[in-house]
């Protein structure tokens, strides 16, 4: 599947989304900053990597989705979830774009400028995550060739069973 | 106070890039990796070495590896719910941070304590 800039769908996208993705981010890092006030560096950081996001994200798009459906005339609570759950799926990949990013600030912010350090782990963040993503799709497109179809299988089955010879 | 207002308004902004960044891509899956951008950790990083240093940012990025371990475990459970056991997605997501507090807790208990 190709990647792609589609800038409709940030029109469509509400202020209050907006404001509200502000504030999570906003009182997460409040949060990992306090955290590791309280309880030092070793707590903090691990909340530099606390999913907050992820639950005001996929609310948001599902029901983004329902009301996109509803629209249309349809009632589909079953879009919005599936949507939602593709999201997050792509988060999990994007996750270990994070750990790489947080390996190489932790291997290379005391030797480098932490300019470059911070690049060069988003940068790592992004590669890995890209490969990650395209590996999956790549993986996924083998599969739909390689698997038969349903429909087709149990035509094909059909096709093949041999008459049952009925007992007297 | 100040500090807690500076965090909020660097993160929240932040945060919101990398969310109108995804909100631009297609398909939805590849928009997803936005969702774990290092948003929060970018903010917090580079106020941590303004304030406490190089040595100390360190630190929290040796947790910070533990803790997008425990993310990867989270997203990848909460999304297998919701595609296979059709949980509601509040629910899923908000239940599921119960993962995450377990899984990053542990690591740290086994590897840094």
């Amino acid at each position: 599947m190709k990647i792609k800039v589609d800038t409709a769908a940030l029109k469509s996208t509400r202020w209050y989304e907006f404001v509200f993705r502000f504030f999570i981010g906003g009182a997460i890092t409040a949060l990992a900053g306090l955290a590791a006030k309280r309880f030092g560096p070793e707590i903090g950081g691990l909340f530099l990597a606390f999913p907050a996001i992820i639950p005001a994200t996929a609310t948001l798009i599902k029901k983004r989705e329902q009301q996109k459906k509803e629209r249309a005339g349809y009632e589909d609570a079953e879009r919005g979830r599936a949507a939602a759950a593709v999201d997050v799926a792509g988060a999990a990949m994007g996750g270990l774009g994070l750990v790489t990013f947080a390996l190489v600030v932790w291997l290379r912010m005391r030797e480098w400028k932490t300019a470059t350090a911070l690049v060069v782990g988003t940068l790592a963040w992004f590669l890995v995550a890209l490969s990650v993503w395209q590996l999956r799709e790549m993986f996924c497109r083998r599969m739909r060739a390689h698997r038969p179809n349903v429909l087709t299988h149990a035509l094909r089955s059909a096709r093949d069973r041999k008459p049952v010879a009925h007992r007297r | 106070m100040k500090d807690i207002l500076l965090r909020i308004v660097i993160g929240g902004v932040a945060v919101s890039a990398f969310a109108m960044l995804g909100e631009l891509l297609k398909p939805k899956s590849f928009a997803g990796l936005f969702g774990a951008a290092p948003a929060v950790s970018l903010a917090t990083l580079v106020l941590t070495v303004m304030k406490e240093g190089k040595a100390y940012a360190s630190l929290e990025a040796r947790s910070m590896v533990l803790g997008a371990i425990a993310f990867v475990v989270y997203a990848a459970i909460i999304s297998r719910l919701m595609i296979r056991r059709r949980m509601q997605v509040l629910s899923a997501t908000t239940l599921g941070l119960g993962t995450w507090f377990a899984c990053a807790f542990g690591l740290w208990y086994g590897f840094l304590r």
